[in-house]
């Protein structure tokens, strides 16, 4: 097992170094000139040129490469232009912002799409079936910034029952100490109680927004993956020896049809992780989707390849433990590894 | 037989609801076995059989029910019981062997656990809290050499038959009355097949269960049934015990059945119903007179005699000359990438699996040779070398005087020489695209290496080759899942021969058929021979069947050739102990009526 890991992640330093690459010569190859975007409207030639050579944007490429590479094996990703932060720092405040969200959105995502699935698997054609259809169709189809603002609207506006989407914590509560970065944890780490209580209630609605966004793929891999597992040979043997049906269900065919599914939770984590800025912005959430769009705007490289560069490594992991969540489920794999 | 037997099914219909209406796949059909006996339940795909003991036991899919007549089982209404009821029936009272073991099997669950699940469903809890004793004793009653080992393997870890003595292990595990084996040996190799039947038989004997053994082997069902069933088109046609029903069978598609079959004695024209004798198409060929039949015969057909040969000029040398080819693979785990990619332990001696061990022969023109062997002999390895879909690791083949085996396989398929070596596939349907028209599947291989260009011209080619092989031209514009398995075969065949090819390599081109559809293709494959002047090689492991088309023989064995030579010969007074031992694995029909 550690022999497997320790090979992926030794594959895996030669895609992290094209990432750098590419995120390096995409950076620059942008229409935008942070010299100039820094410098203001109504700087001068001179003070752009200026403020460029101090940035070192008129060395040639490689050179400029050569110190970002530097820089990088020292941990340090550069710095922010537009707020002036170190990159690694407020990627490192942003992320469990983002990681929390998008965690707990899976999380009731996947409560709700693999039951979903199971039954409208084991009963075709019936009314769950349908409402598995219905659901996940309806789900994917809304864009989430809209859906986010029509729960917004309900749920804030007109029932008053969710705090203002402003951030991860009421105004009221102050942080709680950083020991993981999750609120939720954070919180209860401190015992503040009432801090828990409103990170929570924070959080409900933006996770809700994803979950009901992701409930499409989950669910419907789910059921597909299971339909085909219901009408394979080792099913009908376990039926023809007179299991009950949900040790057949459970057992023999939900652990075999997992495979597929993890594969697309995995696919759907780290899309979601990158890919919910529109919720990030509608619940004005501080996470790293928010703050990788914004330096992109002002083509302000740092950030940008800061952000790509941690969502490479958070894929290389994640993957990982896929790898190692199939080898535990099935033993064919753990074999080849 | 008692007067009250275990299991009685009376006029019993099943419908299945469709996109196209109701079918009915069961009509009226009547059996009954009585308490330790054995039924056999005889048909060819589509007749039935398998889901009538569905029906028996409930499992019918959902699509499926019992429209009509009843299922008792020793005094239980079937029809009319409850599912947790049928649960109590299911594996404790009656149990059920599937063909395919391993698919039979939840792939990622201990065999032993698999066996405890059966027994914690039936038997008290008590019972079965020995920590995998049961378990183990029921996997020591089917033979399963170190049982406490085997109770952890995972299904992918045991062979073929090791799985379906798991499966039998499960099926006897609550010494259920009745039990139901449905082509419990089909695609198991012959000496697995007779060590896995007379397993079945030894332990239902013992303990004076009754059997229900479905299949569409005929020489199975005599050899080891008491009473046979015989099927057609969801009716039984024939019931009666065994001794009769070889002696003496009733009805039409009995006889077709028995004659259909291939054994000792006849030639594969003798496989035809009667009024079907003729060949095939307008040319006059050589009928298939069997060497064992017309030693005669032999020397004008074909190869005994290397100087008489058809054809005539060039042939000095043989067409196919195979010298000491090997394949070897590596170990599974074996010096992985990473440890060779770094170095970082020296690599321990390569621990390789020679699935080829140095193999030589040669096919002459316009000879069949059959090479046959067990699951795993390296026969299918050898058949991919000379078709240069995998890379020998040592050894030459020579095709027609050139040294095909240097020649990178990427190049390989496109040079000319490609198209004068064929191969017609072991399943009809997966070796087909789905997506192409049964035309445009006979006419892949003439756009891609042949000389015919237009869409009329290759029409035309592709309706003659259609002809050629007995398929009707209506049926080319059909996509392979509305044909029949006997036309697919047909299919494949016409697209192998499309170029003319001077050898067809045929593997296990019948094993999917049934056996009436196989005696028609195999004629067609001697037919097309003989005035095409091709050669075979003929990938097998029915030895009946090698012995009707082949005219040499070469048996293989764990990557090498144990024996070779004339058909005849090799299987008639086989020199080596371990072709014997194929021989007396196959079940024998009783002689046929002539």
């Amino acid at each position: 097992m550690l022999t497997m890991i320790g090979k992926r992640l030794l594959f895996a330093i030669p895609s992290l170094i094209g990432v750098v690459i590419v995120t390096f010569l995409l950076t620059r190859a942008l229409p935008g000139d942070p010299a100039a975007y820094f410098a203001g409207p109504a700087a001068t030639k001179e003070a752009v040129d200026q403020i460029r050579k101090k940035l070192g944007f008129d060395k040639p490429l490689i050179e400029q490469f050569v110190r970002y590479t530097g820089d990088l094996a020292h941990g340090d990703l550069g710095t922010s232009l537009t707020t002036g932060q170190p990159v690694a720092a407020e990627l490192r405040n942003r992320l469990p912002a983002s990681a929390e969200l998008t965690l707990l959105g899976l999380v009731v995502s996947i409560v709700i799409a693999i039951p979903l699935g199971v039954l409208a698997a084991t009963r075709p054609g019936s009314w769950i079936d349908h409402l598995c259809r219905v659901t996940t169709t309806a789900g994917v189809s809304l864009p989430v910034f809209f859906t986010g603002l029509v729960l917004v609207y309900l749920f804030y506006f007109r029932l008053g029952w969710a705090p203002a989407p402003l951030g991860r914590l009421d105004v009221f509560y102050s942080a709680p100490p950083t020991v993981t970065g999750f609120y939720l944890i954070d919180t209860l780490i401190a015992r503040d109680f009432e801090a828990f209580r409103s990170a929570l209630s924070q959080l409900i609605l933006p996770a809700v927004t994803l979950a009901i966004f992701s409930l499409a793929p989950i669910a419907r891999m789910t059921r597909a993956s299971m339909l085909a597992v219901l009408a394979s040979d080792f099913v009908r043997t376990a039926r023809a020896s007179g299991l009950s049906p949900g040790k057949v269900i459970v057992t023999y065919a939900f652990r075999n049809a997992m495979l597929p599914v993890i594969t697309t939770l995995s696919m759907v984590f780290s899309f979601l992780l990158g890919a919910n800025v529109l919720v990030e912005k509608v619940f004005a959430w501080p996470g790293i989707g928010s703050y990788a769009v914004e330096a992109l705007i002002a083509s302000d490289f740092a950030p940008v390849q800061g952000f790509v560069l941690t969502m490479a490594v958070m894929y290389v992991l994640l993957n990982l433990l896929i790898d190692i969540l199939y080898g535990v489920i099935d033993p064919r794999v753990r074999l080849e590894g | 037989m008692t007067a009250q037997p275990l299991l009685d099914v009376q006029d019993l219909t099943v419908e299945f609801t469709t996109r196209r209406g109701i079918v009915k796949a069961v009509q009226h059909v009547n059996i009954s076995v009585g308490k330790g006996e054995t039924v056999g339940i005889v048909g060819e795909s589509g007749s039935g059989k398998s889901v009538t003991s569905y029906a028996v036991m409930r499992i019918l899919d959902r699509a499926g029910r019992i429209a009509e007549g009843s299922v008792m089982f020793s005094g239980i209404d079937v029809k009319a019981a409850t599912e947790s009821q049928m649960r109590d029936l299911r594996g404790r009272e009656v149990s059920m062997i599937f063909q395919n073991p391993r698919a039979a099997l939840n792939p990622i669950r201990k065999v032993g656990h698999q066996i405890e699940d059966v027994l914690r469903q039936h038997v008290q809890q008590a019972q079965v809290t020995d920590r995998g004793e049961t378990a183990i004793e029921a996997l020591e009653q089917v033979r399963i050499a170190r049982p406490r080992e085997r109770y952890h393997a995972y299904p992918f870890e045991l062979s073929g038959g090791m799985c379906q003595r798991v499966v039998i292990a499960l099926a006897l595990a609550c010494n259920p009355q009745l039990l139901i084996a449905d082509e419990p040996t089909t695609g198991l190799d012959v000496t697995t097949q007779k060590a896995v039947m007379d397993l079945i038989v030894e332990l239902t004997k013992r303990r004076s269960m009754s059997t229900i053994l479905i299949t569409h082997d005929l020489g199975l069902a005599a050899a080891y049934c008491d009473r046979v069933v015989v099927m057609e088109k969801g009716r039984v046609v024939e019931t009666a015990k065994s001794a009769d029903i070889f002696a003496a069978p009733q009805h039409a598609y009995t006889r077709k059945l028995m004659r259909a079959t291939p054994r000792l004695g006849v030639s594969l024209r003798d496989l035809l119903p009667e009024e079907e004798t003729k060949p095939l198409q307008p040319t006059p060929v050589m009928a298939g007179l069997d060497p064992a039949v017309h030693p005669s015969a032999q020397n004008h057909s074909s190869s005994m005699d290397p100087r008489v040969k058809p054809g005539g000029d060039e042939q000095t040398q043989p067409l196919l000359s195979v010298e000491k080819l090997v394949k070897e693979y590596p170990r599974q785990g074996a010096g992985s990438m990473l440890t060779k990619l770094f170095g970082r332990k020296p690599p321990v001696e390569e621990e390789v699996f020679r699935a080829v061990d140095g193999i030589s022969f040669q096919i002459d023109h316009g000879e069949s040779v059959g090479l046959v062997g067990e699951s795993g002999c390296g026969k299918s390895t050898t058949s991919m070398m000379v078709m240069r879909l995998l890379d020998q690791t040592s050894g030459r083949i020579m095709f027609d005087g050139e040294d095909i085996g240097g020649i990178m396989p990427q190049s390989f398929a496109r040079l000319p020489r490609r198209s004068q070596i064929q191969m017609v596939f072991q399943d009809p349907t997966d070796s087909l695209n789905p997506r192409f028209t049964a035309a445009r599947a006979i006419a892949d291989p003439i756009m891609q290496l042949g000389d015919i260009r237009g869409r009329d011209a290759l029409r035309d080619r592709c309706e003659e080759l259609a002809r050629l092989v007995g398929l009707p031209v209506n049926l080319l514009d059909r996509f392979p899942h509305q044909l029949s398995g006997g036309q697919k075969a047909r299919v494949g065949i016409a697209r192998a021969i499309a170029l003319h090819p001077k050898l067809v390599i045929l593997d296990e081109p019948t094993a999917a058929l049934d056996v009436s559809v196989q005696a028609v293709v195999l004629n067609l494959l001697q037919d097309l021979k003989q005035s095409m002047g091709m050669s075979y090689l003929f990938v097998s492991h029915d030895l009946n069947v090698v012995r009707l088309l082949c005219d040499r023989v070469i048996v293989m064995r764990a990557g090498r050739i144990v024996e070779q030579g004339a058909s005849e010969h090799v299987l008639g007074n086989p020199q080596d102990a371990y072709t014997r031992e194929l021989l007396t694995a196959i079940p024998h029909p009783p002689l046929p009526v002539s």
